[in-house]
């Protein structure tokens, strides 16, 4: 091995193990690199090696994980698990970071297929430890076969609140009570797309089915939730909410809520693509065509990384992506391409039918960021306040790049990852202008913190990593196959 | 506040939390052990000296920060167990990166 590789696929959650087992079938030479040490990606997450004596819990749609993640690994597509990638040059070398010890892989067509992240939504309280993300807690009974010992609330919207609550109930866990806070209003906007959703597939039969297993179970789902507020001092304690006009509490040692998932942009903003607004999925979006092509040429996007529309559709955009990778290495003609793709974009098509229903749905409503409580930090890193972000509005900050300014938030070591989207979605509430208007968060490498040591390693120009004075985009640096890159790459084999 | 439901069959590692030594499955995240070992807190923070547990456990929040063998400002959900391993919470400004 040589540090070098045809294709780079970064993420190995269904996305990316679908785009690289399509580049492999034309003969290229494909590697995929996650942080996590096994691959399956978010919703497949340690499927191949669950710490849970059965799985059947979790429910079917993890179970269809195992065939793909086998089929990956029977694959032999090389596999750099427990990795991170902190940077992409401008020449599509890789940086990577394995133990604390940096390398570099340089590629000729990188899939960045780095998933979703869970939308924060603050309220008072949810810097309390005991308050989690869903997310967090089905990567805790994924990845390590870990629960609520003594009873968790679920609170929230989007499918996750309900999903993660049917789960602990099958796990036995005690689930206190699930607030759903879906506002009355979003069933009406809702309503008009429910038979383009029933096209779907069987989405909404599986919702209702949790529903029912949830109330059978005597979990008390509240619905018409609003303004939940976290209470305790050290820890959250319980958590109180709005319902029906009545103030409720429930004491609680923990706390999962859910908003929905927006796409994980830190490295797509990082490397120079423009991103717009989707009002419908309310997110930034990184501009890709049908095949994840994006303007930074040899730079492809698949997945939820590109817009969310679930794991099917993710594993479909995979192959998408990697068949136009396969294109333009001159493995396949373009009719070829488009032969191979066309029965994946009309899968993709239908699948998507369930969208425009879900998206209406779930839609975070926009008064929920003017009901953001002054006291509640918006940047948790920097404990930035909204209160202060709003000063810093009333002064003239008019979106995240000049609030981070005025206030630090999303300085910390987050780098604005949890509160970039409601600094801009606070914006477009104060000043009264569309979301589309307001400044994309600028993201830079190195997407994580690195020790200086790390960088002196490799024989970088630190300097050029850091300060506010480094352009958006990578610096292209030439730095030859050092010894770490190596080792890294022999243990990866 | 949290349990795990693994079989106790499962190969394990012997670290030290804050101290203590703790038997953990092998393959587990810092974050995952401390939970399940009781500290719901794993830092507190630079400015108010509040205390932050694990929130997102996939490696965005930054609220996992712990000191790992006298390193600070580890990220406990992104690092797995390793025998000998010595986890110690973190606190405020001192230790917290700009
Ligand atoms: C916490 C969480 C839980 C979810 N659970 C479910 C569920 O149970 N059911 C469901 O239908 N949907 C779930 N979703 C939605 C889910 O994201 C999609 O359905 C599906 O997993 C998307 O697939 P993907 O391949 O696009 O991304 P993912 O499956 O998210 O895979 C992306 C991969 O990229 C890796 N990665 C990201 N950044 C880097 C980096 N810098 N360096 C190296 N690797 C990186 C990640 O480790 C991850 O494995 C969940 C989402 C989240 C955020
Ligand atoms: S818990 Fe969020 S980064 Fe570790």
């Amino acid at each position: 091995m040589t540090g070098r590789t045809e294709c780079a696929v970064i993420g190995a959650g269904p996305a990316g193990l679908a785009a690289a087992m399509t580049v492999a079938e034309s003969g290229v030479d494909v590697t995929v690199i996650d942080s996590a040490p096994e691959p399956g990606g978010q919703i497949y997450k340690a499927v191949g090696r669950s710490p849970l004596p059965d799985t059947s819990a979790l429910g079917p749609d993890y179970a269809l994980g195992r065939k793909l993640v086998a089929a990956f690994q029977e694959s032999g597509i090389r596999h750099i698990g427990a990795t991170d990638v902190w940077m992409i040059t401008d020449d599509r070398k890789i940086a990577l970071l394995r133990n604390d010890q940096a390398s570099f892989l340089q590629a000729e067509r990188i899939i960045i297929a780095t998933g979703a992240q869970e939308r924060p939504v603050p309220f008072e309280g949810w810097t309390l430890p005991g308050v989690m993300n869903a997310g967090a807690g089905q990567i805790l009974v994924k990845s390590s076969g870990v629960v609520p010992s003594e009873g968790v609330v679920l609170a929230g919207l989007g499918p996750l609140v309900l999903l993660v609550a049917w789960q602990y109930i099958r796990l036995g866990v005690e689930v206190r009570a699930v607030l759903d806070l879906t506002p009355a209003a979003n069933y009406l906007r809702a309503a008009p797309h429910l038979p383009a959703a029933l096209l779907a597939g069987n989405y909404l039969a599986k919702g209702l089915r949790m529903q029912w297993d949830l109330r059978r179970a005597r979990v008390p789902i509240h619905t018409g939730v609003r303004l939940i507020r976290a209470l305790g001092t050290d820890a959250i304690e319980a958590v109180e909410f709005v319902t029906w006009g009545r103030t409720r509490r429930i004491e609680t040692p923990v706390l999962m809520t859910h908003f929905g998932v927006i796409p994980e942009t830190a490295m797509t903003r990082a490397v120079g693509i423009r991103h717009d607004w989707d009002a419908s999925q309310q997110c930034w979006r990184p501009k890709a065509d049908i095949w994840g092509n994006t303007e930074i040429n040899g730079v492809l996007v698949a997945g939820d990384a590109r817009g969310i529309f679930g794991a099917k559709s993710a594993e479909w955009s995979g192959r998408l992506a990697g068949l136009e990778v396969a294109r333009s290495l001159g493995r396949l003609s373009r009719e070829e391409r488009d032969a191979k793709g066309a029965p994946t974009q009309k899968a993709m098509t239908r699948d998507h039918r369930v969208r425009p229903f879900l998206e209406r749905l779930y839609a975070v409503p926009d008064h929920w960021w003017k009901d953001v409580p002054d006291a509640a930090a918006v940047c948790r890193c920097e404990e930035v306040t909204a209160g202060d972000v709003r000063a810093a509005m009333r002064a003239g900050a008019v979106g995240p790049n000049q609030v981070k300014a005025f206030t630090r938030a999303g300085m910390g070591p987050c780098q604005g990852r949890q509160c970039g989207a409601t600094v801009a979605s606070m914006a477009a509430q104060e000043t009264g202008r569309p979301i589309g208007e307001i400044d994309l968060p600028r993201s830079r490498f190195p997407l994580k913190p690195i020790d200086l040591g790390t960088l002196a390693a490799l024989e970088l120009p630190a300097a050029e990593l850091s300060g506010e004075a480094s352009a958006d985009q990578a610096p292209g640096m030439d730095v030859g196959g050092s010894k770490p890159q190596r080792a890294l790459l022999e243990d990866a084999e | 506040m949290f349990k795990r439901l693994t079989d106790a069959s499962r190969p394990k590692v012997t670290v030290t939390i804050n101290g203590a030594p703790v038997e953990v499955p092998a393959g587990e995240s810092v974050a995952a052990a401390l939970i399940v070992h009781g500290e719901r807190a794993c830092r507190t923070t630079a400015v108010s000296a509040s205390a932050r547990g694990p929130y997102c456990m996939m490696g965005v929040c930054h609220d996992c920060l712990v000191r790992i063998d006298g390193v600070p400002n580890r990220q406990g959900c992104r690092v797995i167990v390793a025998d000998g391993m010595e986890i110690t919470h973190q606190s405020g400004a001192r230790e917290l990166k700009p």
